[in-house]
């Protein structure tokens, strides 16, 4: 893999952000939105609750690793969106770059930007609602690791789906998160779940960040393994992503898909 | 050894006179005909010399080489066994009436679409086995596929040169510009030029990492006659002072013949006739290249029907 090819690539996505208000304020607004709701949400449970849980760890702090994680995944997609929109497929992959390099500069393009919107939410959270994410010690990096590398997953498998199914199909993406968030337990412990949904839960690596941030935040024993468990599942996922991808990409290149992109079929 | 420009103006083209096509075996069996005449079978002793970076035995002086190309979908013969050459330094005109398969092969070339069975080399490199090598020293330049129009002149330019590995790339664009006299629009978006200036810049990023291969589908399409000369007269002059091989469709016949060193008549994907634009009309008693073209694209017509469904 050659560094220039995904220099290219970045560059690109700065050009579109840097010249574009309508992209820098979605990676500041919403994290702002989602953070002051939830924020005066918890502080209002805090005041009336007497169980003596603090709901801005526990809830706040949920809200901020999945909005974190919503934030990774359509990262890689909105980038990969970009060339959608303005169909570049033909001049992207007629040149030397290779699909690994593409996804690579997507992925970095994503883990830029979701840093500065985790830099936002958490410059509103601690100061304004008192979040602490002390009570997690280091276990917030792997945390923060885990969601990560889900996040790239399924960014990398919607696109995947969005090159396959054609540009219409982005509307099926963005619900994505939202279509997991139940499964996850990010505001309940998977116990609460009925089997079927707790055995969804099992194969989501989000669902071990939660049910441990709970754990760790309540002051519970926390185990270490189902944490590295889910890193592992993160990493499969991810393999299993690219795998897609590259599938899905071997029959746009075979079906004539990728050069009659627009048409969204080739039957 | 490459040949120069000039020399491959001078060479003479093969003759090949194609007989009458009235049917599909026939066309094919002329198709390899050809095919045996540039390995250098020869058609008898009227036949004129074979180009000489046609030979295979020459291969690694070819910009292109495509071996019995087939592209195949469902229940279309899109590409049938196709074989031709781009040398070093020669203008390529591929030449067919829509639909003939001309921008199939193109794709091809490019890999964005894999053809069912045959081979294509850019220089020595194998597309298949040596992807990004290949295409490293290949660029193209097409009506439909138009540069980001959300980024400027220049960003475009610098993103491209990037992805191509372009050393310098600084200065690159700074000639390109020059070269395309781009200067006024360098921070222009791509999305608000006039199609001549659209052009001008997709011509641009095709040369940008002075390619071996040059494919042009149609780049002329939406020019008018003086900024499609001026055009014309730009790649002729690239193609002298880079050496490199252009693969050029277009339908307009006077520009072919102004600008193509040999032509390549394809009809319902296969290579119909070979030669230098120039003659090849007088050779098969008919006035210009136009009245040519339309002869062969009637030719198979009549047979289309009975051969794909």
């Amino acid at each position: 893999m050659k560094l220039r090819p995904v220099a290219a690539i970045l560059l690109r996505q700065w050009y579109l952000i840097r010249g574009s208000p309508v992209r820098i304020l979605p990676m500041f607004v919403w994290a702002a939105i989602d953070i002051v709701l939830w924020g005066f949400i918890t502080r209002y449970l805090n005041s009336v609750s007497g169980a003596g849980i603090n709901f801005t760890t526990v809830l706040l702090g949920a809200v901020l690793m999945w909005d974190l994680f919503g934030r990774v995944m359509q990262g890689v997609t909105t980038a990969f969106l970009e060339d959608v929109w303005s169909r570049n497929f033909l001049n992207l992959f007629a040149s030397p770059l290779t699909l690994a390099e593409y996804v690579s500069g997507l992925v970095i393009t994503s883990l830029a930007s979701s840093v500065i919107g985790l830099t936002v939410m958490l410059a509103l959270a601690i100061p304004v609602f008192g979040l602490s994410f002390l009570a997690l010690g280091a276990h917030l990096l792997a945390f923060l690791a885990v969601l990560f590398g889900f996040g790239v997953a399924l960014g990398v498998l919607a696109s995947a789906m969005v090159l396959r199914f054609g540009p219409a199909s982005e509307w099926l993406v963005w619900p994505i998160p939202a279509l997991l968030s139940p499964f996850c337990g990010v505001f309940y412990p998977l116990s609460v779940l009925p089997a079927w949904m707790r055995a969804v839960a099992y194969a989501l690596p989000p669902s071990y960040v939660f049910e441990g941030m709970r754990q760790l935040v309540l002051g519970g024993p926390f185990a270490t393994g189902p944490l590295v468990w889910a890193a592992a599942l993160a990493v499969a996922h991810i393999l299993l992503a690219s795998y897609c991808f590259v599938a899905v990409f071997r029959y746009a290149v075979r079906s004539g898909l990728l050069a009659r992109y627009s048409a969204e079929t080739v039957s | 050894m490459r040949l120069s420009a000039r020399e491959c103006e001078c060479t003479p083209r093969p003759a090949w006179r194609q007989p009458e096509l009235k049917s599909h075996s026939d066309r094919r069996q002329g198709a390899e005909q050809l095919l045996s005449v540039r390995a250098g079978g020869g058609l008898g002793d009227n036949s004129l010399p074979v180009h000489t970076v046609q030979s295979r035995d020459r291969a690694p002086d070819l910009a292109l080489s495509v071996r019995d190309l087939c592209k195949t979908y469902t229940q279309v013969v899109a590409v049938d066994h196709v074989s031709f050459d781009v040398g070093h330094g020669e203008i390529v005109g591929l030449l067919g009436p829509n639909g003939a398969g001309k921008t199939t092969i193109i794709n091809t070339v490019l890999d964005v679409l894999r053809p069912t069975s045959g081979s294509i080399r850019i220089g020595h490199l194998d597309i298949r086995t040596q992807r990004s090598r290949a295409l490293a020293r290949t660029n193209f330049a097409a009506v439909y596929a138009s540069l980001p129009g959300n980024l400027t002149v220049v960003q475009n330019l610098r993103f491209f040169g990037l992805l191509y590995g372009v050393r310098a790339l600084g200065k690159r664009i700074e000639a390109l510009l020059r070269q395309f006299s781009l200067e006024r629009l360098r921070d222009t978006k791509c999305g608000v030029l006039s199609s001549g200036e659209l052009t001008r810049v997709a011509l641009a990023k095709s040369i940008v990492n002075h390619p071996e291969l040059l494919l042009l589908d149609e780049p002329t399409a939406s020019l008018d006659p003086a900024a499609a000369r001026e055009i014309r007269a730009g790649i002729r002059a690239q193609v002298r002072a880079s050496h490199s091989g252009v693969l050029w469709t277009s339908h307009n016949m006077y520009e072919v013949e102004e600008v193509c060193d040999r032509v390549l008549f394809l009809s319902h994907g296969q290579i119909l006739l070979e030669g230098d634009p120039r003659t090849l009309p007088r050779q098969h008693g008919v006035r210009n290249l136009e009245e040519l073209f339309i002869r062969l694209a009637r030719e198979p017509l009549a047979h289309r029907e009975g051969h794909h469904a």
